[in-house]
């Protein structure tokens, strides 16, 4: 499997020199698939390797080097849109790590602009995203209707000349999940950088990573958000901050998911760990890709799928949700 | 994949997979003159394979995939294979390519300088570059240009050259003993039928040329010519580029370093002699 190649690869960097060229071959689809590619890419720098895949990897530098001043210029853009309403703006994930200059930023390839607002003041950040030319994307009134009872963001906003999408949060996980994180408290945790926009501290990024891989969605990606993780846990490792984080944890309900986090982390990235059975299933959907990028494991996918919706809403909702996204001809991948 | 071959097309190697064994078959003959991907390590995958498992027997159609897709793109049916192996070769330059700046564009060589011709689909740009090819001139390729921003040079991307429509009955009187693929019928674009690049063109992919004039080839109007600005000509290079945006600076710096300098013209006509006798006098006053 050449999704626990990846892993492996990117745990331990140097096993590269011993690749052929089908083991590259299969490794660059992968990293490609899971888009840790430019990650990769970081890695492996400076090590003996046939000069098609440096080639391969150069380029993939490049581009996550040009997404991240596109990702910064995009968070600047918010930034002025936003500034005269005076309100806290929490820059998440891939542009947080770059916005902060984090290990977890190099070779990230960073896709829509994701930003935090206190949930009182999202209508406001709305218009101002509007009048400064963002708009919707999605036409379809019950998925805009939907989100906005349900889900813990705005339907996404596209800037019609740019054309980047921005996803603006209220909080960190739907409303319709059991788990409800303390919004208010993540966005006052906020760390400001240099132009006033904020970041999460570390452990809230980890917290806000651990919730977005384990008790929301799919795990679709979840290889980049667990390397996301253990970039982190990395760089601000130690006794203090591994208090700090229990804390965080604690505080938003989502020690379980954290817990789970690092030992998957422990797991794949580091020195081993004690792994439960539901973590091994887990594990199992992370490494699903084979050599060509192609998914693998349909059934395990398609269990992650059912589990995803079965976090984000109570059953009879669930029921009539699928029902309605079924009827409009929407089918899980596969 | 099932089946799978391998080839490299100017600097780019690909690796095909495939669910049936016809597309690779076919890939494998009309690609046989060109070499394997550098060190076996292709650049891109490209796969074509079925969206439902049972449409690999019934009514066979593929689906175009690889390392770089396009949400919604139409299947075709089994019988234009080669086709989808090209189209999802040419999707994974248009949107994966980012070491050079990707001009949509046919180019030919003479003594190491590049004469390159862009234009709306119909211009004819593959048409006259093929039949430059049969006239002496290599092929650099009949869909993409390679511009690398570091050197300024061109490399060439000569891959199967793709005819429409009436241009296939003209190219096949004019390339004496040219190998072909099979005639594909009913395409999203009418007939097409795909031209082997001549073994000059293949064995010296590997060469870049300099860049010496560009044309903008419009085909159907009476026969008329006129000088193309480097304002001008940047901004249509731009559209004609499908990784402008995606090389951010170095791609701004690429164009405006090549088309500072480098003499372009709009050429109408009304037929393809026409059209050669004016590439030849135009490539004459360049000396």
């Amino acid at each position: 499997m050449s999704g626990a190649l990846l892993a492996q690869m990117l745990r331990d960097p140097a096993s590269v020199e011993a690749l052929d060229a089908s083991g590259w071959t299969g490794l660059l689809a992968a990293a490609r698939a899971e888009q840790l590619i430019g990650t990769l890419a970081w890695r492996v720098e400076g090590l003996a390797m046939p000069e098609a895949a440096r080639r391969v990897l150069e380029d993939a530098r490049a581009t996550v080097e040009q997404g991240r001043l596109v990702a910064l210029w995009e968070a600047e853009m918010a930034r002025r849109a936003l500034a005269p309403a005076g309100m806290p703006v929490v820059l998440l994930k891939g542009t947080a790590f770059v916005a902060a200059g984090l290990s977890a930023g190099q070779g990230r390839q960073i896709g829509d602009l994701d930003i935090l607002v206190p949930r009182e003041r999202i209508e406001e950040a709305e218009a101002a995203l509007i009048a400064a030319g963002w708009e919707w994307v999605k036409p379809d009134p019950y998925d805009d209707d939907y989100y906005r009872r349900w889900m813990h963001e705005l339907p996404p906003l596209i800037h019609r000349e740019r054309d980047r999408m921005i996803d603006v949060h209220h909080t960190i996980l739907p409303l319709t999940a059991r788990i409800t994180p303390d919004a208010a408290a993540l966005i006052d945790s906020g760390v400001a950088l240099e132009n006033g926009l904020l970041v999460l501290p570390p452990e809230g990024m980890v917290v806000h990573a651990a919730a977005h891989l384990f008790a929301d969605g799919d795990l679709q990606g979840g290889l980049r958000n667990l390397w996301d993780i253990r970039c982190l846990t990395d760089e601000f490792g130690g006794t203090e901050f591994e208090l700090k984080l229990a804390a965080c944890a604690a505080l938003h309900g989502l020690t379980r998911e954290v817990e789970r986090a690092l030992r998957l982390s422990d797991h794949l990235f580091g020195e081993g760990a004690d792994l439960t059975l539901a973590d091994r299933l887990y594990v199992r959907r992370l490494l699903a890709r084979d050599g060509w990028g192609r998914p693998t494991r349909k059934l395990t996918e398609f269990a992650f799928y059912l589990r995803g919706h079965w976090l984000r809403m109570p059953p009879l909702m669930l029921l009539q949700h699928l029902w309605t996204k079924w009827r409009k001809g929407y089918r899980p991948a596969g | 994949m099932r089946h799978s071959t391998q080839l490299r097309i100017g600097p780019v190697g690909f690796r095909v997979g495939s669910d049936w064994r016809a597309p690779v078959a076919l890939l494998d003959d009309l690609y046989r003159d060109y070499p394997p991907p550098q060190d076996d390590i292709p650049d891109f995958n490209v796969r074509l394979f079925a969206a439902r498992f049972w449409r690999r027997w019934l009514r066979p159609s593929v689906q175009i995939g690889g390392d770089f897709v396009i949400p919604d793109a139409a299947p075709l049916p089994l019988a234009q294979g080669l086709l989808a192996a090209e189209m999802a070769m040419n999707l994974q330059m248009a949107l994966g390519q980012r070491r050079y700046l990707l001009l949509h564009a046919s180019a030919v060589e003479r003594d190491g300088k590049a004469l390159l011709m862009t234009g709306e689909s119909g211009a004819g740009k593959s048409t006259l570059a093929a039949l430059l090819m049969t006239r002496g001139w290599r092929l650099l390729g009949d869909e993409f240009v390679l511009l690398d921003p570091a050197a300024g040079m061109v490399h060439g991307f000569p891959r199967l050259i793709s005819l429409k429509n009436e241009a296939i009955g003209v190219i096949e009187r004019e390339a004496k003993g040219g190998r072909w693929g099979p005639l594909l019928e009913g395409t999203p674009k009418g007939a097409i039928r795909h031209l082997v690049p001549d073994v000059r063109s293949i064995a010296a992919m590997e060469q870049p040329a300099t860049p010496a004039l560009v044309l903008f080839p419009s085909f159907g109007f009476e026969g008329a010519e006129r000088e193309v600005f480097p304002s001008e000509c940047f901004v249509r290079l731009t559209q004609a580029s499908t990784n402008y945006v995606t090389l951010g600076e170095a791609g701004f710096d690429a164009l405006t370093g090549l088309v500072r300098g480098l003499p372009a013209r709009a050429i109408d006509y009304p037929d393809t002699k026409t059209a050669i006798a004016t590439v030849e006098r135009l490539w004459g006053e360049l000396a």
